[in-house]
C-alpha cells in the first residue's frame, strides 16, 4: 500500500508544480488535464484503500517515508498514519477536491489566471493530503500551514481587488494567532513525552495527564488540560471557531471552487478532524472537552444568527459553515468524535455543493452575488435548482437526507453527553445546537427562496442572458448532490454505532454517548420513521415555514422588523462588532506600539540619547579638552605650577 | 588529500588574491569598458570556483567527530606563541559554506548595477569572503582576531563608497559601534594570554578562570558579539547601515556579517567562559524576547523596505541567542542542544532568506531608485515571475514550514518551552508578528492595482537576476524539506558545545 500512499500524495503535487512553472508553456488545457489526471488518480487510490481498509480486512499502517532531522535524541519524521479516520478523510478530500477541478474548467473559464489557479488548488490537495496522513506533530503543523498559504494565495488569487488583498492577510493573521496557540500545544507535547510522533505520544498520554505544570507561579495547571487547550486553539484559527471566525467569511473574496474546496469542504475541517485525530489525549481532560464544547456552541448558533441578514448569497453559505463547524466541535466537546466526523463528511459533500451551485448561479447572474438583485432563477437553471435544493433540504437536516443522519445523531449525543454535568456547559451546548436547527433552517430557506423563487428582481440585461451554466458547471452539481442525499443510508451505522474508527479514536468508558445510543439503535429506518418525535424536525419545519411566510409569502415583513428592530439589526449587520474591534482595536494598537517603539524606543531613546548622546558627549569634552591646548606658553607654564603645587601638596599631606 | 590539507586556506586565500589581483590590475571607471567586463568574469570564476573547493569542506566532513578537521597549524609569531592554526568543526563549516555559497551571488547580482569603479567593488567582495572565511576557521585567538578586525575594512569601504545618500554618516557608525566593541574583544584576548600564556582557543577553553574574570570576559564578548548580532539594544547601527549599503553589501552584511556574533558566542563564550556565559543567561534570554517582539512591531510601521527587512533580521536573530542561551535551563536532559543546533540553523537560514528578500529589493530598487513602499503597489501585474519569488521569501520570512527558516524557529520554540514556557510564548509571537510585517509590505508592494506609471513600466526579471533568486529559493527549500544533511553535520560538535558549556570552570 506504501506506493499508492506515496501516489495520492505526490501525484497532485506533482501536478501543481507542473502546472505552476509550466503554465504558460503548455497552455491551458494541458494545466486542467494534468491536474485533473492526478487529483483523479489520487481519488481513485484514495477509494480503493479505503476499500481495502473496510472490506479489504487492510489494517491501518505507521509509515516512515524519511527522516527530516534528528537531534538531541528527537526523530523528526515525514510518514503517513493511514487508518479508517484517516481513509475516510482522504476519500472525502480527494472526491471534492476532484469535482471542484472539473467546476473550475468551467467556472474560471475566461480567467487570465488560469493555469495558476489549477496549480494552487492541486497544490492545496497535496497540502491537505499530507495533513491528514501524518503520523506526527511536525507533519501535522506543516501540512496546517501550508493548507494556509495555499488559501492566503487563493483568497487573494484577484489580486488587484483592495478587498480581496484585505481578506488574504486578514486570513493568513488571523489563522496565525490560532497556529501560535498550535505551536505552543506542539512545543508542550515534546516538552511532556519528548516525542513529536502520535504513536509515541499517545502511549504516553496517561502519565502526562497526571503531571502538572506552573505557567504562573503557585497555581498548577493540568499538564494535559494546557497541552490540548493549546492545540484547540490552532483548531479555533483553521475551523474558524468564535472568536477566531473573522477571516472566514471574509474569505468569501476568493473565487468561488475555493470557497466551496478550501473554506467548506476540506481545509476548515482540519481543526475538527486534528481534535478527532488527538481524542487519546482530549479524552483525559475534561475541562479541555468543557472549553470545546462551549465554543463550539457559541459558534454554531450565533454564527448562524448572522447568516439570516447577510444579502451576499456567497456570505450566507459561509456564515452556515461557520455555523456548521461549531456543530461539529460541539460534537468533539461531548466526545462523540465519531459524530462530529460523520458531519464533517456530510456536510463536506451538501456545503461544497451549496457553494458550488451559488458560483453557477454567479455565474449565470454575470458575477452578481447580491441576492436581493435575484429571484424566480429556478425556470432558468433546472439543474441548479434541484441540485440547490438538495443540498439546502441536506444541511437543514430533512428527513432522509444525509444532513438528517448527521445532524439529528449529532444533536442526540450532545443531548446525551451529561457527564458535562447538568450545569451551564450542557445546557449552552444542548440548546444552541437546538435552537441551531431553527436558524439554519431559516437563512437556508430564506437564500433559497429569495435566490430561485418569487419575482425576478434582475435588470432585463441580466435576466435576457439567463441560463443553465454549461455541464463542467453542473455535472460536479450531481456529482455532490447525489452522495448528499443518500450517504447517510448507507453510512450511518458503521460510522456511529459500528466501530468504524476502531482504534483511531478513543473514547473513554465514561464518555461514551455514541456507545450508549448505540443500544438503542435499530437502523437508519427506525431513526428516520421516530423522526417527528423529536424537536430537531420539527424546529427545522418552522424554519422552513417561516422562511416561506416572511420572504415569499409576505416580503414586506422583514423590513418592517428590520426597522422596529434596528439594533438587533446593527448587532448582527455588524457581525458585533467583531471585525471593528480587532480591526480598530488590536491591529490599531499594535501599529501604534511599533510606532511608539521605533520613534519614542530606537530614534529618540537608544540613537537619540546613549549613541549620539554619547558621540555628543565626546564631541563635547573634546571641546573642552581642546581649550586647555591653547598652545599659549603661559597657560602650559601656570598648569604645570598648579599641578606641581598639587603634587608636592598631596606628597605632604598625605604620606 | 594533498589539497583538503590545505582546504582552509585556500578557501581563505584564494578569494583574497582574487581581489587583490582585481585591485592590482584595476579598470578605468568605466562600466561598459571591455576591461571592466573581464573583471566582473575573473570575480565570478573566482567566487565560483571558492565554492566548488568548499564543497570538499562537505563532502570530506567528518560528522561522527567534535574534533577540529582540515586543520592547519604553521608558526606565525614564535615572540608570543601566535600560531596560523585553521581548522572547522560542525559550528563553522556550515557557515564557510553559507559564505562561499553567497558570495557567487553577490558578485552575480552586482553584474551591471553596478556603474562606478566596477573592479574595486568585486574586490572588495571577493576580499571580504576570504577574511570571513578566515573568522569561521580561526582556531589562533589573535588571528581570529586580525580577520575579525580586517573584515571591518571591506565592508566599510562597500557602504561608504557605493552606498546611498547619508552613507557617511553610516559608514561611521557601522565601523565606530563594531569597532568599540571588538576592541573589548581584544582586551579579553590579552587577558587570557596572560593567563595562560598562549593565544590557542584550546587552551583558553580547558583554563581555569575564576568568576569574576569570567563575567568581565563574557562582558567584553557580548559587547563584541552583541553589536554583530546585533542585539538589543545595539542594534541601531544595521537599519542604517542597510539602508545606505548597496544591494550586494547588504546581501554580504545580513547574510554573513551578522552570524559572526552568533559565531562568537558559540565559539568563544560558551565555550571559555561557560560560568560566566551562565551567569548572564537570565539577562542574555531577556535581550533576545525583547529583540523578537519588540523589534517586530517596530519592523510593522517601517516605510523603507530595507529598514523593514533590517528590523526583521534583527528579531529573527533573537531566536539565535536565545536558542544558544537556554542551553543551561535544559542541562542534563534533553532539549538543549535542541535549542542551540535550531540557533545555528536559524543563522544559516537567515543568511538565505534575508539576503533573497535585500536582493528583491535591489531588483526593485535598481528599476525605480526607491526603496520606500509607498511608491509601489501592483507590482505583481507587471512583475509575475519577480512577485512569485517575493512572496515566496516572504513567506519563508514569515516562517512557513517547508523553507529554511521554519526550521531553526520550530526548534528554538520547542526547546525553550522546555526550559520555560514563557520563552516559548513570547518567541512564537513571531508567527503573528512576523507575518504581520512581511505580508503586510507584501499586500502594499506586490498586489493591488498598478499603483503609478513607474510600476506600470517594471520589466520583470532579466536571466542574471531569475538565476540568482532561484538559486536561493532552491536553497531556501532544500533546508525547509530536508535539513537532516545540515543538522547531521552540527549534532555531534553541539553535543560537545553543551557539555562545555555545562562544565564549571573554577
Amino acid at each position: 500500500m506504501y506506493s499508492y500512499y506515496l501516489t495520492i500524495v505526490l501525484a497532485p503535487l506533482a501536478a501543481a508544480i507542473v502546472a505552476g512553472l509550466f503554465g504558460k508553456q503548455i497552455g491551458r488545457g494541458w494545466a486542467h488535464s494534468i491536474t485533473i489526471f492526478a487529483v483523479g488518480l489520487s481519488c481513485v487510490l484514495s477509494f480503493y484503500v479505503l476499500y481495502q481498509m473496510y472490506w479489504g480486512g487492510a489494517t491501518s499502517e505507521n509509515i516512515s517515508v524519511y527522516t527530516w532531522a534528528v537531534t538531541d535524541g528527537l526523530r523528526m519524521e515525514v510518514g503517513f498514519l493511514v487508518d479508517r479516520l484517516t481513509v475516510l478523510m482522504m476519500a472525502v478530500v480527494a472526491f471534492v477536491s476532484f469535482t471542484v477541478h472539473i467546476y473550475t474548467i468551467g467556472y474560471m473559464s475566461d480567467d487570465p489566471g488560469y493555469q495558476r489557479f489549477f496549480s494552487y488548488i492541486s497544490l492545496f490537495t497535496f497540502s491537505m493530503l499530507m495533513l491528514v496522513m501524518s503520523n506526527n506533530f511536525l507533519q501535522l503543523f506543516f501540512g496546517w500551514e501550508a493548507v494556509g498559504l495555499v488559501s492566503y494565495l487563493l483568497i487573494g488569487f484577484w489580486f488587484k481587488r483592495e478587498t480581496a488583498i484585505f481578506a488574504n492577510l486578514k486570513a493568513f493573521l488571523v489563522n496565525r494567532v490560532g497556529d501560535f496557540g498550535f505551536i505552543l500545544g506542539i512545543a508542550a507535547i515534546f516538552t511532556f513525552t519528548g516525542s513529536l510522533d502520535y504513536v509515541t505520544v499517545f502511549a504516553s498520554a496517561e502519565s502526562v495527564a497526571g503531571q502538572s505544570i506552573e505557567v504562573f507561579p503557585g497555581t498548577p495547571w493540568n499538564a494535559m488540560t494546557l497541552i490540548c487547550i493549546l492545540l484547540f486553539i490552532g483548531a479555533m484559527g483553521k475551523s474558524a471557531q468564535a472568536p477566531l471566525h473573522v477571516w472566514l467569511p471574509d474569505s468569501m473574496e476568493g473565487p468561488t471552487p475555493i470557497s466551496a474546496l478550501i473554506h467548506a469542504a476540506t481545509m476548515v475541517t482540519a481543526g475538527i478532524f486534528m481534535v478527532a485525530r488527538m481524542s487519546p489525549l482530549f479524552e483525559l481532560s475534561t475541562t479541555a472537552l468543557a472549553v470545546v464544547i462551549v465554543i463550539g456552541a457559541i459558534t454554531a448558533f450565533f454564527m448562524g444568527l448572522l447568516g439570516i441578514v447577510q444579502n451576499d448569497i456567497k456570505r450566507v453559505v459561509a456564515y452556515s459553515t461557520l455555523s456548521q463547524l461549531g456543530y461539529m466541535t460541539v460534537a468533539l466537546g461531548a466526545s462523540a468524535y465519531s459524530a462530529a466526523i460523520f458531519h464533517l463528511m456530510t456536510h463536506a459533500f451538501f456545503k461544497a455543493l451549496l457553494f458550488l451551485a451559488a458560483g453557477s448561479v454567479i455565474i449565470a447572474m454575470h458575477h452578481e452575488q447580491d441576492i436581493r438583485k435575484m429571484g424566480g432563477v429556478r425556470k432558468y437553471m433546472p439543474i441548479t435548482y434541484w441540485t440547490a435544493l438538495i443540498g439546502s433540504l441536506a444541511l437543514i437536516g430533512f428527513p432522509g437526507t444525509a444532513g438528517f443522519f448527521s445532524k439529528d445523531l449529532l444533536i442526540d449525543a450532545v443531548k446525551e453527553s451529561h457527564w458535562h454535568g447538568q450545569g451551564a456547559v450542557y445546557w449552552i451546548a444542548y440548546l444552541s445546537v437546538l435552537l441551531g436547527v431553527f436558524v439554519t433552517a431559516l437563512y437556508t430557506f430564506r437564500m433559497f427562496f429569495l435566490v430561485f423563487h418569487g419575482e425576478e428582481r434582475m435588470d432585463k440585461e441580466t435576466k435576457s442572458h439567463l441560463h443553465e451554466t454549461p455541464w463542467v458547471v453542473t455535472l460536479p452539481l450531481v456529482m455532490l448532490a447525489i452522495p448528499s442525499l443518500v450517504i447517510g443510508w448507507p453510512a450511518v451505522e458503521p460510522l456511529l454505532f459500528g466501530g468504524f474508527f476502531g482504534d483511531a479514536i478513543v473514547v473513554q468508558s465514561g464518555h461514551d454517548v455514541l456507545g450508549h445510543m448505540g443500544e438503542a439503535w435499530h437502523g437508519p429506518l427506525a431513526l428516520l420513521e421516530h423522526a417527528w418525535q423529536t424537536p430537531v424536525l420539527w424546529l427545522a419545519m418552522a424554519g422552513l415555514a417561516t422562511a416561506w411566510f416572511l420572504f415569499l409569502k409576505r416580503p414586506d415583513i422583514p423590513e418592517t422588523i428590520q426597522r422596529k428592530f434596528a439594533g438587533i439589526y446593527n448587532l448582527l449587520d455588524r457581525k458585533y462588532y467583531f471585525d471593528d474591534l480587532y480591526i480598530k482595536g488590536f491591529a490599531a494598537w499594535g501599529r501604534g506600539i511599533g510606532d511608539f517603539l521605533w520613534k519614542r524606543g530606537d530614534e529618540d531613546l537608544i540613537d537619540g540619547v546613549l549613541v549620539n548622546g554619547t558621540a555628543n558627549s565626546v564631541v563635547r569634552l573634546a571641546g573642552v579638552m581642546r581649550q586647555l591646548q591653547s598652545g599659549y606658553l603661559y597657560t602650559y607654564a601656570f598648569a604645570m605650577i598648579i599641578g606641581l603645587t598639587m603634587f608636592l601638596g598631596w606628597l605632604i599631606w598625605f604620606r | 588529500m594533498a589539497m583538503s590539507e590545505y582546504l582552509l586556506s585556500i578557501l581563505i586565500w584564494l578569494p583574497i588574491a582574487g581581489g587583490v589581483l582585481l585591485l592590482a590590475i584595476g579598470d578605468d571607471d568605466d562600466a561598459s569598458s571591455s576591461r571592466a567586463g573581464a573583471m566582473r568574469y575573473v570575480a565570478l570564476a573566482v567566487s565560483i570556483l571558492t565554492f566548488i573547493l568548499s564543497i570538499g569542506l562537505y563532502t570530506g566532513f567528518d560528522t561522527t567527530t567534535a574534533n577540529m578537521q582540515f586543520v592547519e597549524r604553521t608558526g606565525w609569531i614564535a615572540a608570543i606563541d601566535v600560531w596560523y592554526y585553521l581548522g572547522v568543526d560542525g559550528l563553522s563549516a556550515p557557515l564557510i559554506l553559507l559564505t562561499t555559497f553567497i558570495t557567487p551571488l553577490v558578485v552575480i547580482s552586482g553584474w551591471d548595477v553596478i556603474r562606478s569603479r566596477p573592479a574595486q567593488y568585486f574586490a572588495a567582495f571577493l576580499i571580504m569572503e576570504g577574511l570571513m572565511n578566515g573568522v569561521f576557521s580561526a582556531l589562533d585567538g589573535l588571528l581570529f582576531y586580525v580577520f575579525w578586525e580586517a573584515m571591518l575594512v571591506p565592508m566599510f569601504l562597500i557602504i561608504g563608497v557605493w552606498g546611498g545618500e547619508r552613507r557617511i554618516y553610516a559608514t561611521l557608525k557601522f565601523f565606530l559601534y563594531t569597532f568599540l566593541g571588538s576592541v573589548l574583544m581584544l582586551v579579553a584576548f590579552i587577558y587570557l594570554y596572560r593567563v595562560t600564556a598562549s593565544f590557542d582557543l584550546f587552551d583558553w577553553m580547558s583554563a581555569p578562570l575564576g568568576l569574576t574574570a569570567q563575567k568581565l570576559i563574557f562582558v567584553a564578548f557580548l559587547l563584541a558579539f552583541a553589536v554583530k548580532v546585533p542585539m538589543w539594544p545595539v542594534h541601531t547601527w544595521l537599519p542604517d547601515a542597510h539602508v545606505e549599503a548597496p544591494t550586494g553589501g547588504s546581501v554580504i552584511l545580513a547574510a554573513i556579517m551578522l552570524k559572526m556574533g552568533g559565531y562568537g558566542f558559540v565559539r568563544l563564550s560558551l565555550p571559555i567562559v561557560p560560568d560566566g556565559s551562565k551567569y548572564f543567561a537570565g539577562m542574555m534570554i531577556a535581550l533576545s524576547l525583547i529583540a523578537i517582539v519588540y523589534i517586530s512591531f517596530v519592523a510593522l510601521m517601517q516605510r523603507d523596505m530595507k529598514k523593514l527587512i533590517a528590523y526583521s533580521s534583527i528579531a529573527h536573530m533573537g531566536f539565535v541567542t536565545l536558542g544558544f542561551f537556554i542551553v543551561w535551563h535544559l542541562f542534563g536532559e534533553s532539549g538543549a542542544v535542541l535549542g542551540i543546533s535550531g540557533g545555528m540553523v536559524q543563522m544559516l537560514s537567515h543568511g538565505l532568506i534575508s539576503g533573497a528578500l535585500f536582493l528583491c529589493v535591489g531588483v526593485l530598487y535598481d528599476r525605480m531608485h526607491s526603496r520606500q513602499i509607498s511608491d509601489y503597489g501592483g507590482v505583481a501585474n507587471t512583475m509575475p515571475v519577480f512577485a512569485a519569488f517575493m512572496v515566496l521569501f516572504a513567506m519563508a520570512n514569515a516562517g512557513l514550514p517547508g523553507t529554511s527558516a521554519f526550521v531553526g524557529e520550530f526548534m528554538v520554540i520547542i526547546a525553550s518551552f522546555k526550559a520555560n514556557p514563557w520563552f516559548a510564548f513570547f518567541s512564537a509571537t513571531t508567527l503573528v508578528l512576523g507575518a504581520a510585517y512581511t505580508l503586510w509590505m507584501i499586500k502594499r508592494v506586490v498586489y493591488g492595482e498598478v499603483a503609478n506609471e513607474n510600476v506600470a513600466a517594471l520589466e520583470d526579471l532579466n536571466i542574471r537576476e531569475f538565476i540568482v533568486l532561484a538559486v536561493l529559493a532552491f536553497a531556501v527549500l532544500l533546508i525547509g524539506l530536508w535539513p537532516a544533511p545540515l543538522v547531521d553535520m552540527m549534532n555531534v560538535t553541539i553535543e560537545h558545545l553543551v557539555e562545555q558549556a555545562g562544565q564549571t570552570k573554577f
